[in-house]
């Protein structure tokens, strides 16, 4: 069993956005950074598969900057084998161009060790929310994508997915691998790295593949922080005192008779 | 022309499928084309009378058995060989995953860019459009180029809106060429909603808990609360994260999106990616031991201090105004 994940390094943006000068990009002098937690969890699911299968080979791969090493390191201390580094010089990507270098990737990969059974991303990235690398990778490869996925149970030739259908309840798909599988947040509950993990994840080799920036074609011309309605929050107080004025609140919300 | 790839139920357009053609209205309107909808699975052409309050002159009901049920791949196919056939000026999806999914895959069919989640679109050379990151929180310019423009439209950011005389919608069947190959994603079983929840995403009011709550135990004032109220339990992804509470409850980003009346939110800090789950809520009462929490200051009213000693006394007085 043969499993590829693919992770995006984005800035663990917390209570507020702050743009750079140029407004093209989030001033991240002051943040950390981290994947999509959808992402997380494909990454915790190619575990669990390889590990309930008893065998195979997980490798997890990011098209960014060196700096996305870190990503990379974080997926091997949860048990991911492998890793590949497209590197950029750090500029933007666009989806096109990103979905046909990994796409390129993956052509070279398997025809080097044979074919991932299974391909998973996330079912969009935590930053620029594209919704279509997945699909712009499966249709590439010729091979059957289900996306936003909450379930997942590969059988011997087959994968069963199960998503949300849209008026609640789920929706089954059952398809022959090898496959693509965009998954969400919710699919696991990822657990978190050891320090023997962390310590081995340190000493693995990542694969590194230079990418030409040529290839970038972003389309982004700026970015805003869209303008938040003033609200002037109302203190109802400190403390068990506030509870009457709560209630009056709910009253006057028609909450309570 | 400008075509929607509409979704209905019921004989009729969905509501994110009506403001997609809201949008595809005004542009049409700004670049004299007209406004054509395709639609998909039993039923599609039977919503032809609906679709001439949104002003659309023309419906192509895509029309082969083997897509009676949800097939993604063959649908992307399908879409892509009309829009071949025609060749739009633009093609506009809803935001919804399937029309996510069904946009992504005519974009990876025809090689086509896409922009997904756009907020408005300005045509010119190049157009131009505004599109939706990190689930809302920033906002995007960026150039949408090709002779067809690929995009989906970014839930509740265009509003509804009718034409001023409807118009008359001549109404077409398309056979599109697909193998059995095509069909090979395609749903195969269901398994029904639980009969009697309150869905977090329709609740009118939302107890919402984050890590201030500190453990599973933790959260029985909520639940209390929520119940009183007629209103379910929310999360945070720090309390999903614990396994606290299960994923299913996690309002933001990655969870769900709600649009409460009232939206309690119980030591919960306010994170971007939380409050983008929560912007819909038309009040925000915020409980919180640090005034300067972002959900404090973005609430419409907060009470400073320890959750646990607060809920408890709430819960009393509602009990007593009753
Ligand atoms: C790509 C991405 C997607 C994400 N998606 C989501 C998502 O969908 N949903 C989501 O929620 N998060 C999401 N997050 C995580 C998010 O960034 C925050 O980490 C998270 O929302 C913080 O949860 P919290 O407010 O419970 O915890 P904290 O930020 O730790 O806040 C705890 C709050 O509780 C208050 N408090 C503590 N004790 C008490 C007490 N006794 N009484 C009252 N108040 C108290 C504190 O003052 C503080 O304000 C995402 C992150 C990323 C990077
Ligand atoms: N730069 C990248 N490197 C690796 N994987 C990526 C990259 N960009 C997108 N992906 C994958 O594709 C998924 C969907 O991204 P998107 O289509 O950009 O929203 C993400 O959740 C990732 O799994």
């Amino acid at each position: 069993m043969n499993i590829l994940v693919c992770v995006k390094r984005v800035p663990a943006t917390a209570g507020k956005i702050t743009l750079t000068a140029d407004d093209r990009a989030i001033d991240t002098r002051y943040l950390g950074f981290t994947v999509s937690p959808h992402e997380e969890c494909a990454v915790e699911e190619a575990v669990r598969i390889v590990e309930a299968w008893g065998g195979g080979t997980t490798t997890v791969l990011t098209l960014g900057p060196e700096e996305a090493t870190d990503q990379l390191r974080e997926a091997m201390a949860v048990g991911i084998d492998k890793a590949i580094l497209l590197g950029t010089d750090g500029g933007e990507w666009g989806a096109v161009a990103t979905a046909t270098a990994i796409t390129d990737a993956i052509r070279t990969r398997e025809a080097a060790d044979g074919p991932f059974d299974l391909i998973l991303l996330g079912n969009e990235a935590a930053d620029t929310g594209d919704y279509q690398v997945g699909v712009r990778i499966a249709v590439a490869l010729d091979r059957p994508i289900v996306t936003g996925v909450k379930g997942l149970e590969v059988g011997e030739g087959t994968v069963t997915a199960r998503r949300e259908a849209p008026g609640g309840g789920w929706e089954l798909y059952e398809i022959p691998r090898p496959a693509v599988v965009t998954v969400k947040e919710g699919i696991n509950l990822p657990r978190y790295p050891s320090v023997p993990g962390r310590l081995r994840a340190r000493k693995k080799e990542i694969e590194r593949v230079a990418l030409d920036p040529a290839a970038a074609a972003p389309s982004m011309i700026r970015l805003r922080v869209p303008v938040e309605k003033e609200s002037a929050v109302e203190i109802l107080g400190e403390g068990p005192e506030a509870a009457p004025r709560v209630v009056e609140v709910f009253r006057r919300l028609g909450l309570i008779a | 022309m400008i075509l929607v790839v509409v979704e209905h139920e019921a004989g009729a357009p969905d509501r994110l499928s009506v403001e997609a053609l809201a949008l595809g209205r005004s542009l049409a309107e700004a670049t004299g084309e007209p406004l054509a909808a395709v639609a998909y699975g039993p039923g599609s052409a039977a919503i032809a009378g609906a679709l001439g309050a949104s002003g659309v002159a023309t419906l192509t009901a895509i029309d082969d058995p083997r897509l009676a049920e949800y097939a993604p791949e063959a649908l992307g196919k399908a879409v892509a060989q009309l829009v071949e056939r025609d060749r739009p000026s633009v093609v506009i999806g809803t935001g919804s995953e399937r029309g996510a999914e069904i946009l992504a895959h005519v974009a990876a069919r025809t090689g086509l860019p896409l922009a997904a989640n756009v907020t408005e679109v300005r045509p010119g050379d190049p157009w131009g459009v505004t599109r939706q990151r990190w689930g809302g929180s920033l906002l995007e310019e960026a150039r949408l180029d090709g002779p067809i423009r690929l995009l989906t439209v970014a839930p509740h950011a265009v509003k509804p809106a009718s034409a001023a005389a409807p118009s008359q919608v001549a109404v077409e069947a398309f056979a599109p060429d697909l193998t059995d190959r095509d069909l090979r994603v395609r749903i195969t079983s269901r398994v029904p909603a639980e009969a009697g929840v309150v869905s977090l995403a329709d609740a009118r009011v939302v107890v919402g808990g984050g890590r201030g709550v500190g453990s599973t135990e933790g959260f029985a004032e909520l639940d209390e609360l929520a119940l009183l109220l007629g209103g379910t339990v929310g999360v945070s992804r720090v309390v999903t994260s614990a396994g606290w509470r299960p994923h299913a409850q996690q309002v933001g980003q990655t969870g769900t999106r709600i649009a409460p009346d009232l939206y309690i939110a119980c030591g919960i800090s306010g994170a971007i990616q939380h409050m983008v789950g929560a912007r819909s809520a038309k009040a925000i009462l915020a409980i919180n031991t640090d005034r300067d929490a972002p959900m404090v200051t973005r609430a419409t009213y907060a009470v400073i201090g320890d959750l646990h000693t607060i809920l408890p006394a709430i819960i009393t007085a509602v009990r007593a105004a009753r």
